[in-house]
């Protein structure tokens, strides 16, 4: 009860007076009752004047905890003074909360991506395998995909240390439920029965894969569904197990539902199905590398020990595979053998998981992370300034609280509860801010119809970010201006002649840091922008204009006559113009290379990059033809191609290459060119051009009889401006024609180039606003500055104008030191700059932070801000009244 | 003066006593009780004796309450708790151990 009602009595302060003094008069009255003078009584309360007020007082303190009582008191007295300044309390509470949310907006987005670890068991000692290789071009790269039987050689050899995991990528894929006709996209992994039970996993329903599914090829055709997917498609049907899923030719049988948080561990993808490895055609295949293998250390090994031997073991063990290996190089140069055979084994830590994403993202949201820092940064400089000049306007005030005995520690606390105060309305607005702009970023990556997914809970670990942030941002608000206000010295204040400079010296130092953080924020954007616009503008050198993509596959594969059947249908569908195929579509993120041989010599080092397309494909895409003429119907491949320009000069420098003949692949009989085609981007925007060829759709084998193909792209050239208008019409008319062919996804070339730049887009947009409100609150800050010194120079500028300074003097007094200040933060933001964009150089395209304009950029804007923001400062002082002022002293 | 200064560090005792013997006093009964029983030897100014009793309040040897009077005015009366009755028990022990030894100053000397 005592420690309980002195803490709440802290909160009644008012109400505790009232029945301290309500006993104290019973007490008196009992007192005449019995027959006392009454005078005698009130007297016996305590002797002299306010006695009874002594006593009050001293029952009061009894009865309370003192220090949460004057805290309580400096609350109410920190949230009166927020209330007199609303629209600068409003602002600094908005900008803290801008900062702050966006703070911990990105760390949200930061820690679920990169950090935390993933719901499993073991965590922490969980690796994953790598190989390091120099590939095309000479450049370093990593290989983490893994064939299935160079990962079952190394689970056998590692056995005694540790368990190894083959988990492939979560592909989109198309299924079939027994649950409706429908076909529909699922994100489908391939694991290795083992994975359920090393990661201590328990099923939801039903059972999960155990290592008997996965013994034999098709010996095991049971699925399980993550917990997430049977939640968002089957409603958590608990009738679910036994039913059937068709992908491709194969049925499964639903067999178990996943634990509920677990949703695989490709960071941004969630598993909706978990399949036996053993049932993937490509487990058989030695020359495919298609999953990841993962490493779990066996309890009580050490890994400061184990790992490195046991890398060793497993490098020798795999280059022994893939040496012996003899599908896997079929026709491969002994040069590019060799350099593909010299790898070199890592193991990475990989308890958060691992995923492209975190790949293709990790120094993208590591910078917004920093940006959104610096803005928080800004934003209490900016407000820490504002206190600052609250509490010198008060200074007479704390000059009379100190003389008057008031503690300075009790000083401090008032100005740190303020900016408590303010921190905490901010960090509720930052808070609703975070919660809504982290699922909107994540939202803005990946493309629309397959957006990356998180699970982006607000658990302990973003309540103690959010609280360690509050702290730094109560510490840096606070404390300066606290400091400076409790270092009052009673006498000079109260004189009214306190050290004009100690104050301006605090902030022109404020000035110079927010000056440089801003440069920072700008000069990175500015780079970031500038990237995307580049990438954007890039030429294609193709029209994206009404071509609708329809991405077909076939279970069986069909031959090239159905596909041009197929093709003829669909063109004589009313609003289309013409159709055209190709084997997969440009800038779709497939490629596939070839070796080149020019005259039967051995493949030239440069490969090429080949697409297979029909007649009339060149000018439904509008690439024209620099020589040459297009493919016809009689043209089959091998047999005739055409090249592209980089082709032409890479293997046919300086000739001309209508007519001369090459060799793609192992045992083709050689190709003629028939065509030139300028360059075009056909894979990725960002990479510089490289040799392309195009052949005929229509493929024969060595026999010259037809080949089959599962899968292609039909390119649909709409009349309507908007192609997918007729998407639905198409890919029903396709299934009805019943040969096999069915849509598998439907796209326009428009969106697969704006896919090309979203990583791009939604940095340059989120580094763009970061900019915007760094720029504002700078100025703002500026402007706050420069008008308060102003304000407290109003006697000496007066003074300097009655004895003749000139208006232009008076100008150079009042801004020389800020632009000073300016040029000086301005020089260590940008430097900061040149580190921090070295950090991000991967993420640029076609801009170095050295050019000359990128630097001008920021620089301009802020002298630009800084001279709007000096203005009305400017002007009030060229308005001063050196009588008025004068006649006042 | 002499009075308050022969209170000095017994006035807790005092009351918890007082307290013992007679339940559910206000703060004037406590007064005159102190000083009856003393025959008027003893008094406790209004001034100690309310801290006084806030003291042992949060300290939980004593229990207060509001009641009404028959004037109508309300009245706090405070009441013995367990660990009052300890506390008593304590003090008690205290001053006949203190006045013992003092006594025995007084004789030897």
């Amino acid at each position: 009860m005592s420690l309980w009602s002195r803490i709440s009595n802290a909160f009644r302060g008012e109400r505790l007076n009232h029945e301290i003094d309500e006993e104290l008069q019973s007490h008196i009255e009992e007192a005449i009752a019995s027959g006392r003078d009454p005078d005698e009584a009130r007297r016996a309360l305590g002797s002299g004047p306010g006695a009874t007020l002594r006593t009050r007082e001293a029952g009061h303190s009894i009865r309370v905890t003192g220090w949460l009582e004057s805290l309580v008191a400096d609350t109410k007295f920190g949230w009166r003074q927020l209330g007199r300044n609303k629209i600068t309390s409003a602002a600094a509470v908005l900008s803290l909360a801008l900062g702050i949310g966006s703070c911990v907006g990105a760390f949200r987005l930061i820690d679920a991506l990169l950090w935390r670890p993933l719901p499993i068991s073991n965590a922490s000692s969980l690796y994953v395998l790598s190989r390091k290789v120099i590939g095309l071009y000479g450049r370093p790269t990593e290989d983490e995909y893994w064939a299935t039987s160079d990962f079952n050689l190394m689970r056998d050899a590692a056995r005694n240390e540790a368990d190894l995991i083959a988990i492939s990528d979560a592909d989109r894929t198309d299924i079939t439920s027994s649950v409706g006709d429908n076909t529909e996209k699922a994100h489908v992994a391939y694991i290795s029965g083992n994975m359920f039970p090393l990661f201590g996993l328990e099923p939801t329903l039903g059972r999960l894969l155990t290592p008997s599914d996965d013994r034999a090829p098709g010996a095991g055709p049971y699925a399980v569904l993550s917990w997430d997917y049977w939640n968002h498609r089957f409603g958590r049907d608990p009738h679910i197990l036994g039913r059937s899923l068709h992908i491709g030719d194969q049925v499964f049988e639903i067999i178990g539902i996943g634990p509920r948080d677990f949703t695989g561990t490709e960071k941004g993808t969630v598993t909706d199905i978990f399949l036996p490895l053993s049932m993937s055609g490509l487990a058989t295949l030695d020359a495919a590398s298609w999953h990841r293998v993962f490493l779990m250390l066996k309890p009580g090994v050490d890994p400061g020990t184990a790992l490195a031997p046991l890398r060793e073991h497993l490098s020798a063990i795999s280059h022994t595979f893939e040496a012996g290996c003899s599908t896997c190089f079929q026709g491969v140069p002994q040069a590019t053998l060799n350099r593909l055979l010299n790898k070199e084994l890592v193991f990475y830590p990989a308890a958060a998981g691992i995923s492209d994403l975190q790949k293709d993202y990790r120094k993208g949201f590591v910078l917004l992370g920093l940006l959104a820092a610096l803005v928080l940064l800004i934003a209490c400089v900016n407000v820490a300034n504002m206190m600052t000049a609250q509490a010198a306007a008060r200074a007479q005030e704390m000059a009379l609280r100190i003389s008057i005995g008031a503690g300075r520690s009790r000083l401090i606390q008032l100005i740190l509860v303020q900016s408590a105060l303010l921190a905490l309305f901010a960090t509720v607005l930052g808070a609703v801010f975070a919660a809504w702009s982290a699922p909107f970023v994540l939202g803005l990556i990946n493309p629309p119809d397959d957006p990356a997914r998180l699970a982006l809970s607000a658990d302990w670990r973003v309540m103690g970010f959010g609280l360690a942030l509050i702290l730094v941002v109560v510490v840096l608000l606070g404390l300066l201006p606290a400091l400076r206000a409790s270092a009052v010295r009673p006498v000079a204040a109260l004189k009214g002649g306190e050290d004009p400079h100690s104050s301006r010296r605090l902030m022109r130092g404020a000035i110079a840091l927010q000056v440089a953080f801003c440069c920072l924020v700008l000069f990175l954007s500015a780079l970031f922008v500038a990237s995307f616009q580049r990438l954007q503008n890039r030429p294609l050198g193709f029209s994206t204009d009404r071509l609708l993509l329809l991405q077909t596959v076939t279970d069986k594969g069909q031959l090239p006559v159905v596909w041009n059947q197929t093709a003829d249908a669909v063109c004589a569908v009313p609003g289309v113009d013409s159709v055209a195929i190709s084997g997969w579509p440009l800038l779709g993120r497939i490629r596939i290379n070839s070796d080149i041989s020019i005259n039967g010599a051995p493949p030239s080092p440069t490969p090429a990059f080949f697409l297979n397309v029909s007649p009339g494909w060149l000018s439904t895409m509008k690439i024209p033809l620099v020589a040459g003429r297009d493919f016809n119907s009689q043209d089959t491949s091998p047999g005739v191609a055409i090249v592209n320009e980089t082709f032409v000069k890479t293997f046919f420098p300086g000739q001309d290459a209508i007519g001369r003949t090459f060799q793609h692949g192992a045992n083709n009989p050689p190709s003629k060119i028939v065509g030139v085609t300028p360059d075009i981007p056909d894979h990725d925007l960002r990479e510089p051009n490289r040799p392309v060829f195009y052949t005929p759709f229509a493929g024969v084998d060595s026999k010259s009889a037809p080949t089959s193909e599962d899968f292609a792209t039909f390119a649909v050239h709409t009349s309507a401006q908007n192609p997918l208008t007729l998407a639905n019409e198409l890919r029903q008319l396709i299934a009805q024609r019943h040969n096999g062919l069915h849509v598998s996804n439907v796209t326009t070339q428009l969106e697969l180039v704006r896919d090309q730049t979203i990583r791009e887009r939604l940095i340059a947009m989120l580094a763009a606003f970061f900019a915007a409100v760094a720029l504002l609150l700078a100025g703002i800050g500026l402007y706050a500055v420069l008008n308060y010194s102003v304000l407290k120079r109003r006697r000496e500028i007066g003074i300097r104008m009655a004895i003749g300074s000139t208006r232009a003097g008076i100008v150079r007094i009042v801004t020389a030191d800020v632009f000073l200040m300016i040029a000086l933060g301005g020089c260590a933001g940008i430097a900061l700059g040149f580190g921090a964009a070295r950090y991000v150089a991967s993420l640029f395209y076609q801009v170095k932070a050295t050019d000359a304009d990128m630097i001008a950029l920021p620089a301009c804007a802020i002298l630009l801000t800084a001279l709007i923001a000096t203005i009305p400062a400017v002007l009030r002082a060229l308005d001063t009244d050196p009588t008025e002022i004068l006649r006042a002293e | 003066m002499a009075k308050t200064d022969a209170l000095q560090g017994s006035l807790d005792l005092l009351v918890l006593k007082i307290l013992s013997r007679r339940p559910r006093l206000h703060g004037y009964a406590i007064m005159a009780a102190i000083a009856d029983t003393s025959g008027e030897v003893l008094r406790a100014e209004e001034g100690s004796l309310y801290p006084a009793l806030y003291r042992m309040e949060e300290a939980g040897w004593i229990s207060a309450e509001w009641i009404k009077k028959h004037t109508g005015r309300r009245a706090r009366v405070y009441e013995l708790t367990a660990a009052g009755k300890k506390q008593l028990g304590a003090e008690e022990s205290r001053w006949q151990s203190v006045s013992l030894a003092i006594n025995r100053v007084l004789r030897e000397a």
